[in-house]
C-alpha cells in the first residue's frame, strides 16, 4: 500500500519492542463480540493511483460543469474566474497540510494570512473586525442571530423575505433548538424589498433583523433607515451578504450601520465546487467581538520583541470554556480563507473595482436582452449581478428544458421556495465576468424558443 | 589590461567564533525571509488580475455606488506570489515531518486526492445545477456513503454536516427531534471528563444541561458512575472511542445497552476512529450516532485550520430524523431529497443544517482516499497507527510518567504527564523544545484529567525511522527537563519566533492592521 510506509520487518520489530507477540495483541480491549477477524465483506481491496483516478473521473464526466456551457446560476454560489496563482499557492504544502495554528512560532505563516484576511474582510463588509472565517454563509447567519441573541437578551429574529430560503432554513432548524421565534415570509414578486415591512414589525422584543444584500432576488435597497429603526427599538442589524463581489460596486452594510454583517465568501478563490467547502464570513462592531463565535487571529511580540500573531481571545471558545462557549465552533475554513484572501490580494481594490464593474456591465446587458423576450418581464429596478425574470410559465420546468439543450439558464424560484408556487414563475439569473455575449445570445435565444 | 590570475576562494576563511550569527541589515536570514503586511507593501493602486473593459452601460446599482475608499492593497502577480510563498515557510506542516497532535490524526495527504477534487466535473459545478446535470457528483456522495455506513455497521450516514463539531450537532439534534417525536422531554446530557470541549458546548448549544461522568484511575469511563446516573432526565450520552487518553473502552458494549435500557441514546465522538476503521464497526458497539472527521481518518488535508468535513452515521433509530439533503438512489438515477421533494417521504426530518450540500470538495478527495486503500487497506490503516502509538509509548515510558501505561496498550496515541519533570519544568518547555528539534509538538495539556498532558498520534503514515528520530528528540528534551536544564525554558531558538506573548494579545486585542498614524493618534 502506497501510502503505508513500515514493512513487516519493522512491524515484527516494533512489535518486539513493545512486548506483544501480534497485532491482536493491541486490540485486546476491544470486547471478542465487537472484533472482526478480517476484512469486511463487500468491500473492494486497495487500488492503484491509474486506477482511482480512472473512476473518479468517470464519475466527473457524467457532470456538465459551469465552463462546458452558457452559465447562468447564482442564489448564493457565483462562478468567477480565479487566478491561477491561487490554486497553485494553497497548494504549498506548508499551507495545506498544516493544522490549526496552536504553536504560534511555528504557524506565522497561516496566522499572518488570518491577520490579513481579517483585515481585509472588515474592510470590504466595513465593519471594525471579522473573525478567522466560519463553515459558510448559512451558519455564519445562523451563529449571528444567536449572537444578537445574547447581546440583546430577547429572542425574537425578523428575517427578511428577501435572505437566501436555504439560510431561513438552516435558522430555523437552530432556532427550534435553542428557542428564538424567527419571523420570515416567502418573497413576493415586486420590484421593491420588504425594507418597510421589517421596520413596521420591528418591537422591543426584536434581537435582530435579519437581511440579504443584494437579496435572493438581486434587489438592492438602502439599509441606513432599518438600521435606525432596529437601533431605535434595542436591536441590532445583521446583513448578510452571498456574494461579496458586490461590494466592490455598492455602499457596505457596515457603512449604513449594520451590527453584523456575515456572508458567503466563496465568489473570491474558492470555486464552485457543488456547494462546498465554502467560506463563512464574519465581522462586527468593535464593541460586541467579545461575543463573537469562531476563532480570531491577534498582533503580538515574542520574546525578542518582534511582532508576530497568535490565535486570542479564546476565553470565548469550547477547548477553554466548554459547555459556556460562544459556539460549539472547532474547526473553521482556513484553506478556503487562504484562498480568499490570496485572490483579493491580486485583486486589490483597483482590481475588485474593475472586476464589480464588468459584473454588473454584463448583467445590464444581459437584462436589457433578455427582458426583450416576448414572455419575459424584468423584476428588478436595481441589481448588481443578478436579476429576476418573471417569465410565463414554471420556471422549473424551463430550467429543466434547458438543461436539455446544454443551457444552465439560473435557478427556479420553485426550487428555492417549493412552500411558494405562486412565485414559481421566477428565475434568478447571475451574470458573472465569465459570462460572453455568445452565452447572453445563447440563453436569450433558448428563451425564446422555450416560451414561444 | 591585465588578466587577473587569483580567482575567488573555494575554502572557507577561519573565524573567531564558528557559532557566531551575527544579525543582518534586512532581518533575513538567508533562506528564511522576513515579511511585512500586504497593508504595508502593497497599495490600492496595484493590481495582479487584468480584465477586459467592462461595456459602457449606464448604472442600475441604484442610490448605493460604493464611494469610499475600501482600503484594500494590491499586488503584482510576482509580489503575491513571493508574499505567500515567504509566509508558507513559516509554517510546520505534515509535508515537512512528522506532526503527532494527539485527537488530529495528522497523516499524509495523498495528492491524487487533490487532483481528483480538482477535475472540472465535480470543481466547476453548481450546488443548484439541475440534477440531470450532476448525476456524477450525487453518485459520489453515494458511494461514500456506502463505504462509511458499511465501514461504521450502521444504517445510515447524514453527510452536510461541515466538520467534527457541526457533525456533533448533527447526531445531538437527531436524538433531540427523536425523544420530541415519542413525547419524552430530556434534559441532560452526561459527557466524560476527558471529552473533547466540543462535546459540551454541542450539548449546550441543544438546550441541554451537561454533568461529567468520572474517569477510573485507569483512564475509562466509570461504568458504574454512569449506571448510577442514568435515568428518566438522560437523553443522551457523549462518549469518544477510542477515548482521549488513549485507551478503547472496553465496557463500551455494556455502556450502551444500559443507555439504551434508560430509554437514552449513544453519541460517539468519532474523531478517533482511525485507530480501529476495518477492524472494529462502532455499530457492533450499540452506538447510535457518531460523526467521521474526513479529515483525520480519512486524509482530507486540514488546511491550517480547516476545512474539514464531518459526516454521522445513524443507528435506524435516529435515521429518519437525518438532515436535508441527502442522495438517494432511486432506479439508475440518484436523487438530491430537499424541502422540495421531502415532505412526500422524509416528513421527520429535523431540517437543515447547510445552505447545499455539504462539503463536496471533501467527499471526492475522502472517496478516492478510500478507493486506494480498499478494504484491506483501512484495516492495515488501523493496526500501523496502533503498533506506531505502542511503540513510541513502550520506547519513551522509561523516562516520562506514562499514567495509564498499565491499562492496557494505547490505541492511536500515547498519553505522558509531566510527572517527574525538575520544579518549575512543564509539558510547555518540552513542547517548544520539540520545535527546535524540528518536530510539531504533541498536543498538549489535554486530556484534562491528565496533568500536564502530552498527547503524542503519529499516524500509520510515519516510517520506522521517522518515529526513532523523534524517540531520539522526546528522550533528550525529557532527560534535559528532569535535569532542569535552563536552556530549554527560552525554546525555541531557532524557529521564525520565538515564544508569543499570548497574555498581551488578549489584554490589548489588535485583530485588524491598522495606518500607523490612525492607531498612534487613537492611543
Amino acid at each position: 500500500m502506497r501510502y503505508l510506509p513500515l514493512t513487516d520487518t519493522d512491524r515484527q520489530d516494533m512489535l518486539s519492542v513493545i512486548g506483544a507477540a501480534s497485532i491482536d495483541d493491541l486490540f485486546v480491549d476491544v470486547p471478542a463480540e465487537a472484533r472482526l477477524s478480517g476484512t469486511i465483506e463487500g468491500l473492494p481491496d486497495h487500488a492503484s493511483e491509474l486506477a482511482v483516478e480512472r473512476h473518479m473521473a468517470a464519475l466527473a464526466r457524467q457532470n456538465l460543469s459551469a465552463g462546458e456551457a452558457p452559465f447562468f446560476l447564482g442564489a448564493g454560489a457565483y462562478k468567477h474566474h480565479v487566478p491561477a496563482s491561487v490554486d497553485h499557492l494553497i497548494q504549498r504544502g506548508e499551507f495545506l497540510t498544516a493544522y490549526t495554528p496552536y504553536q504560534p512560532e511555528i504557524a506565522q505563516g497561516t496566522l499572518q494570512v488570518l491577520f490579513e484576511f481579517q483585515t481585509q474582510v472588515a474592510r470590504l463588509l466595513g465593519c471594525d473586525v471579522a473573525n478567522a472565517s466560519m463553515y459558510d454563509g448559512s451558519t455564519a447567519c445562523w451563529e449571528a442571530i444567536g449572537m444578537a441573541r445574547r447581546i440583546t437578551k430577547r429572542g425574537k429574529a425578523l428575517l427578511s423575505s428577501g435572505l437566501h430560503p436555504h439560510y431561513v432554513s438552516v435558522a430555523r432548524t437552530m432556532a427550534k433548538f435553542t428557542g428564538d421565534a424567527l419571523m420570515h415570509d416567502a418573497p413576493t414578486l415586486d420590484a421593491a424589498t420588504d425594507i418597510d415591512a421589517l421596520i413596521a414589525g420591528i418591537d422591543k422584543g426584536t434581537s435582530c433583523v435579519v437581511v440579504q444584500y443584494p437579496d435572493i432576488l438581486g434587489r438592492i435597497a438602502d439599509l441606513t433607515p432599518l438600521a435606525e429603526a432596529a437601533h431605535a427599538a434595542g436591536a441590532l442589524l445583521v446583513a448578510v451578504v452571498t456574494e461579496p463581489v458586490a461590494l466592490g460596486a455598492i455602499q457596505s452594510p457596515g457603512a449604513m450601520g449594520a451590527d453584523i454583517v456575515v456572508g458567503e465568501g466563496q465568489s473570491i478563490g474558492v470555486g464552485l465546487q457543488f456547494g462546498g467547502p465554502y467560506l463563512g464570513l464574519f465581522a462586527c462592531k468593535q464593541k460586541y467581538v467579545r461575543q463573537m463565535p469562531g476563532r480570531l487571529c491577534g498582533e503580538t511580540v515574542d520574546a525578542a520583541g518582534k511582532r508576530g500573531f497568535v490565535l486570542t481571545l479564546s476565553t470565548r471558545e469550547q477547548h477553554i470554556r466548554r459547555e459556556k462557549a460562544t459556539s460549539n465552533i472547532c474547526t473553521n475554513s482556513g484553506l478556503c480563507a487562504l484562498a480568499f484572501s490570496i485572490h483579493m490580494t491580486l485583486l486589490g481594490e483597483r482590481g475588485l473595482r474593475e472586476l464589480a464593474t464588468l459584473n454588473h456591465g454584463l448583467a445590464v446587458q444581459a437584462a436589457d436582452r433578455l427582458a426583450n423576450v416576448p414572455g419575459v418581464t424584468l423584476l428588478n429596478d436595481s441589481f448588481f449581478n443578478e436579476f429576476t425574470l418573471i417569465l410565463t410559465k414554471d420556471a422549473r420546468d424551463v430550467v429543466r428544458n434547458l438543461a436539455d439543450r446544454g443551457v444552465l439558464a439560473g435557478v427556479s424560484l420553485g426550487r428555492l421556495f417549493p412552500q411558494a408556487p405562486d412565485i414559481g414563475n421566477g428565475l434568478v439569473v447571475a451574470v458573472t465576468e465569465t459570462v460572453t455575449a455568445e452565452d447572453i445570445e445563447a440563453l436569450g435565444n433558448a428563451l425564446e424558443e422555450e416560451l414561444a | 589590461m591585465t588578466m587577473l590570475k587569483e580567482g575567488r576562494p573555494t575554502a572557507p576563511t577561519p573565524v573567531k567564533d564558528a557559532h557566531m550569527s551575527p544579525a543582518t541589515a534586512t532581518g533575513n536570514r538567508a533562506l528564511m525571509l522576513e515579511e511585512a503586511l500586504i497593508f504595508e507593501i502593497g497599495s490600492t493602486d496595484t493590481t495582479g488580475v487584468d480584465f477586459a473593459p467592462a461595456p459602457n452601460v449606464a448604472s442600475r446599482l441604484g442610490t448605493l455606488a460604493r464611494t469610499d475608499s475600501i482600503g484594500l492593497p494590491g499586488l503584482s502577480e510576482q509580489e503575491t506570489v513571493r508574499h505567500y510563498t515567504r509566509l508558507s515557510r513559516q509554517n510546520y506542516a505534515i509535508d515537512l515531518g512528522l506532526f503527532p497532535l494527539g485527537s488530529c490524526t495528522m497523516k499524509h495527504n495523498p495528492r491524487l486526492n487533490e487532483k481528483v477534487a480538482r477535475m472540472p466535473g465535480f470543481a466547476d459545478l453548481h450546488p443548484l445545477s439541475p440534477q440531470s446535470t450532476v448525476q456524477g457528483a450525487l453518485a459520489v456522495i453515494h458511494e461514500l456513503a456506502q463505504w462509511l455506513v458499511t465501514l461504521t455497521g450502521m444504517h445510515s450516514v447524514a453527510m452536510s454536516p461541515k466538520a467534527g463539531a457541526h457533525g456533533e450537532l448533527c447526531g445531538l439534534l437527531a436524538i433531540r427531534a427523536a425523544l420530541e417525536a415519542r413525547g419524552d422531554a430530556r434534559s441532560v446530557v452526561l459527557v466524560p471528563e476527558s471529552a473533547h470541549g466540543t462535546n459540551p458546548a454541542t450539548a449546550a448549544f441543544c438546550g441541554y444541561q451537561v454533568e461529567d461522568i468520572p474517569a477510573t484511575p485507569e483512564g475509562r469511563v466509570d461504568l458504574e458512575a454512569l449506571k448510577a446516573r442514568l435515568g428518566p432526565d438522560v437523553a443522551a450520552v457523549m462518549i469518544t472511542n477510542p477515548n482521549t487518553c488513549g485507551l478503547f473502552e472496553r465496557d463500551m458494549k455494556t455502556i450502551s445497552d444500559a443507555v439504551h435500557a434508560a430509554g437514552a441514546f449513544v453519541y460517539c465522538d468519532g474523531a478517533n476512529f482511525n485507530a480501529i476503521v476495518g477492524r472494529v464497526r462502532p455499530g457492533d458497539l450499540g452506538v447510535d450516532a457518531m460523526h467521521i472527521n474526513l479529515h483525520k481518518t480519512f486524509s482530507t488535508p486540514h488546511g491550517g485550520g480547516g476545512p474539514g468535513s464531518g459526516p454521522v452515521v445513524l443507528s435506524e433509530a435516529l435515521a429518519p430524523f437525518a438532515p436535508l439533503p441527502f442522495v438517494e438512489k432511486q432506479g439508475d438515477q440518484f436523487v438530491l431529497i430537499e424541502e422540495e421533494t421531502a415532505q412526500d417521504h422524509h416528513g421527520e426530518t429535523f431540517g437543515r443544517m447547510v445552505a447545499f450540500h455539504g462539503q463536496m470538495g471533501m467527499f471526492t478527495r475522502a472517496l478516492a482516499y478510500i478507493l486506494s486503500h480498499g478494504a484491506d487497506g483501512l484495516r492495515q490503516v488501523a493496526e500501523d497507527a496502533v503498533l506506531n502509538a505502542n511503540y513510541i509509548l513502550r520506547s519513551l515510558d522509561d523516562v516520562l510518567d506514562a499514567p495509564f501505561g498499565t491499562s492496557g496498550p494505547c490505541m492511536h496515541e500515547a498519553l505522558f504527564s509531566d510527572k517527574g519533570l525538575a520544579d518549575g519544568f512543564t509539558t510547555l518547555d518540552i513542547a517548544k523544545g520539540l520545535i527546535d528539534e524540528g518536530f510539531h509538538p504533541m498536543t498538549m495539556y489535554f486530556p484534562l484529567v491528565v496533568h500536564g498532558a502530552m498527547l503524542i498520534e503519529p499516524t500509520e503514515t510515519e516510517s520506522k525511522a521517522a518515529l526513532d528520530q523523534f524517540i531520539l528528540a522526546l528522550r533528550s528534551l525529557a532527560e534535559r527537563a528532569k535535569a532542569g536544564d535552563e536552556a530549554l525554558k527560552g525554546a525555541p531558538y531557532h524557529a521564525p519566533r520565538r515564544r508569543l506573548d499570548e497574555t498581551l494579545a488578549a489584554r490589548k486585542p489588535v485583530l485588524t492592521w491598522t495606518e500607523p498614524a490612525l492607531a498612534q493618534a487613537a492611543e
